[in-house]
């Protein structure tokens, strides 16, 4: 079960992920940021804070908008991922294609990074 | 009269009708014989030389007689209906009443003559019409009984028989000739008319008649009082004028039997004329009633008589049309695609124009799919002009609680349709619905058990992709497992032979399960068997795989792998991890068992040719007693019943422990330890194992 939350600072949209992403559940997520890049905003912040766990359909669904968003130009950065999720990032060799911070903070400076 | 022969259980039904025939006439015989000499004995004076009480003796036997006679006749055949036996005792009824008047038209013929003065033939006749009226009671008497009992009930029959052995009672007590004080004669008449008066009010059978059956019974039971009223009278007469002579006969008037029998006949034969009768008004509304239970069976049961959903719209309109009287209808089925329009006595054409003027109106009911409550639509119909119909009836057809239908019905009159053909109307419009609920679950049912088929077969060709046998070396054993969540799953092992010291294993998990994972560890398997001959560099095995892949897998789906080559001269292994589950390698001289550290992305992740930026190709020498222990993420990720992960250290723990051991029987213990870990049976995700030892 997973529960999405969506709220916008400045000009970032910030995706709060609460709960497991299995492949049932992944739809949502899939949604949630399908609706952030339709609503057209550039910069896009995912807070993993409260994410206990992620299957391969759940990082199926990250991958699968890497390309999309380099050709629109919107910036996603992950921020805040437990241990845990992290090694399954890093396993598949997801951390190298997507930008990942510790906070929020770093994550903003990210996406200020990647616009320059 | 419950004393029997038990000859029913030896001989055919048949031959004991025969019989009690034979001997009914036999016994009457004799007690025309019996009586005829009493009697002259008497007129001349005389001490007859047979027993008084013979004749009535006889008269008995030959009542028992017949009684068995029509109880074989009428009571076990169970053929017969209501009108049929009262057709029966009509029957009777009428054979014996001409024999008698054919009796009385020859009398009349002869003329006054001494032989019709002649008490001893006086006293012949007599007998005659006596036995030919007993026949019609007891005829009557058997096809009462039926109808009485036709509700059994334990009391009832108990009842019946304690009446029968009453009866039985005053016919002995007829015989002996014991005299009994007043008072007790009149406690058991009035006895025996209080049995008959319970009895009496038995009169269930009437219900079941319809309006027609019950005016021939009226007719047949008029008929029946003729016949008893004659014989009475013919009886009654004609032992006056014998017993003007002498009283030393077979006088009908002092047998109480007799008139018990008669008075019984007698009372219930009025009771049913008079309940028939009162009921007659109220039949068609009862034939109305059965009409609908048949309908709604027949609605019902379309299911199982294997008939489609058009039958069920065709019957639920006729069977709605007929049960309210109306003079039309219609059934409009919306769901697409088979979107149906059904007419019952009006054109699809006019219809649709009552229709659309309804709709066109804005007239809220079920017409225009908003309602989902049977409506009278009445007052909207003098609206629309050229329509002979002043009453409308529309009921929406609700299908698993969604409208999929609605049924109208129209009559010419005003406020023709009342509350209670609106509701039996609701009621076989509600049962459509479920009937056709039932056809589509069952259709389901059928179409599931084909998908488990072709799911059965699908597994058993993905149990032939995966290598039944592995191949083996001199120089390292090998042992592989693998278990799907579902029917079919996504993971993926096999070796092939390079080349005399060379091997190539590959283990892969595609992301997902079930079916499309399927699909994708079968294309694995020919790129892994394609691939594997020609391309000797894990990386470059790698690349191709995932430019091969690239256009396949769906968006969001990719599958993790790792690619050895085994050099057994050399004594190297060669590898490419692409995101699967890092490699626990276990070093004999160091005794320990730890996860290699690499990088690589999963097949399918990066769809370009900046993929071999992503895929690094690792090499390293192994030494005898090195173990490989390979794995998916089934096995890892499996929770245990608080929801925590079995993990990495847990399965470097294992191999830690029991290192001594063969691949095969290592791989045992890790699934073993997996399901005591997760204590259930089925562990939510396919996980595979495949073990490598050097020796």
């Amino acid at each position: 079960m997973v529960h999405i939350k969506r709220i916008q600072e400045g000009n970032v949209d910030i995706i709060s992920v609460i709960g497991e992403i299995d492949a049932s559940s992944s739809i949502e997520l899939d949604l949630s940021i399908a609706k952030s890049v339709g609503e057209g905003h550039k910069n896009i912040l995912v807070d993993c804070n409260a994410l206990e766990y992620i299957s391969s359909a759940g990082l199926g669904v990250f991958m699968s908008y890497i390309d999309e968003l380099s050709d629109k130009g919107i910036k996603m950065v992950l921020f805040g991922l437990k241990e845990k999720v992290a090694s399954t990032f890093q396993i598949l060799g997801l951390a190298d294609l997507l930008h990942i911070t510790e906070s929020k903070e770093e994550a903003k400076k990210k996406v200020h990074d990647l616009s320059i | 009269m419950p004393i029997g022969f038990n000859f029913g259980f030896f001989v055919e039904n048949k031959a004991i009708v025969r019989l009690t025939f034979i001997g009914a006439i036999i016994v009457w015989l004799i007690m025309v014989f019996s009586d005829i000499t009493v009697l002259f004995s008497d007129l001349k004076g005389l001490e007859p030389d047979l027993p008084t009480w013979l004749p009535r003796a006889m008269l008995d036997l030959f009542v028992i007689s017949i009684f068995y006679y029509y109880k074989y006749k009428i009571e076990y055949d169970d053929t017969l209906n209501f009108t049929d036996l009262l057709w029966r005792v009509f029957a009777v009824g009428l054979v014996v009443t001409i024999s008698s008047l054919s009796i009385k038209l020859m009398l009349v013929l002869l003329g006054s003559t001494a032989l019709t003065g002649n008490v001893i033939f006086n006293e012949i006749i007599y007998l005659i019409n006596l036995a030919l009226f007993l026949i019609f009671l007891v005829a009557a008497f058997t096809a009462w009984k039926r109808l009485i009992v036709y509700h059994k009930s334990k009391w009832l029959i108990r009842f019946w028989r304690v009446f029968e052995l009453t009866l039985l009672f005053v016919l002995i007590y007829d015989t002996l000739g014991i005299e009994l004080t007043e008072w007790m004669m009149t406690v058991m008449i009035v006895d025996v008319g209080v049995f008959a008066l319970v009895l009496s009010a038995n009169m269930k059978w009437v219900a079941y008649l319809n309006f027609k059956q019950k005016w021939i019974s009226l007719l047949l039971l008029l008929l029946s009082f003729f016949y008893l009223g004659y014989f009475f009278y013919t009886v009654t007469t004609q032992s006056g004028i014998i017993g003007a002579q002498s009283n030393a006969f077979l006088d009908f008037r002092s047998h109480i039997f007799n008139i018990l029998l008669f008075a019984f006949i007698i009372l219930y034969s009025s009771f049913s004329f008079l309940v028939i009768l009162f009921n007659l008004p109220t039949s068609s509304a009862f034939e109305q009633k059965l009409e609908e239970v048949v309908n709604f069976q027949r609605i019902s049961q379309s299911v199982q008589t294997e008939q489609n959903e058009e039958s069920v719209y065709q019957i639920l309109l006729e069977s709605s049309v007929n049960s309210s009287f109306a003079d039309a209808g219609w059934l409009e089925i919306y769901s697409e695609p088979d979107h149906a329009f059904y007419t019952n006595q009006i054109t699809e054409k006019d219809a649709l124009y009552i229709r659309d003027n309804l709709n066109k109106n804005q007239v809220k009911g079920a017409i225009d799919q908003s309602s989902d409550k049977t409506r009278n639509l009445s007052k909207h119909l003098a609206k629309i002009k050229g329509v002979k119909f002043r009453s409308i009836l529309s009921s929406p057809l609700l299908i698993k609680g969604e409208l999929a239908g609605s049924l109208t019905l129209l009559k010419e009159l005003p406020d023709g349709f009342n509350k209670e053909m609106s509701r039996i109307v609701s009621t076989f419009v509600n049962q459509a619905g479920i009937s056709i609920e039932n056809f589509r679950l069952l259709a389901e049912a059928f179409q599931n058990e084909r998908y488990k088929e072709e799911l059965k077969i699908a597994k058993m060709v993905q149990k032939s992709l995966l290598p039944e046998k592995l191949e083996g070396d001199n120089s390292f054993q090998i042992s592989a497992y693998s278990q799907s969540a579902d029917e079919v799953g996504g993971d993926y092992y096999d070796a092939i032979r390079l080349s005399d010291h060379e091997v190539a294993l590959i283990i892969a998990d595609v992301s997902g399960k079930g079916t499309s994972a399927a699909f994708h560890m079968s294309q694995m398997k020919g790129i892994f068997h394609s691939l594997a001959q020609t391309e000797h560099s894990p990386s470059g095995f790698m690349l191709r795989a995932n430019v091969a892949l690239t256009n396949c897998l769906e968006r969001g789906s990719f599958i993790s792998a790792i690619y050895f080559v085994i050099n057994t001269e050399k004594k190297m292994i060669r590898y490419a991890r692409a995101g699967h589950c890092p490699v626990l390698y276990y070093c004999a001289s160091k005794n320990m068992a730890e996860y290699l550290k690499d990088k690589g992305s999963a097949l399918g992740m990066i769809r370009n040719s900046s993929y071999s930026n992503f895929i690094d190709n690792q090499e390293f020498a192994y030494q005898e007693g090195d173990m490989l222990v390979l794995y998916t993420d089934g096995i890892t990720e499996a929770k245990n019943g608080k929801g925590q992960e079995f993990g990495y250290d847990r399965l470097a723990d294992i191999v830690n422990q029991v290192n001594g051991h063969t691949p095969h029987e290592m791989q045992q213990i890790i699934i073993d330890t997996l399901h005591e870990y997760s204590g259930k049976d089925k562990i939510n995700d396919d996980y595979t194992t495949m073990i490598i030892k050097f020796t």
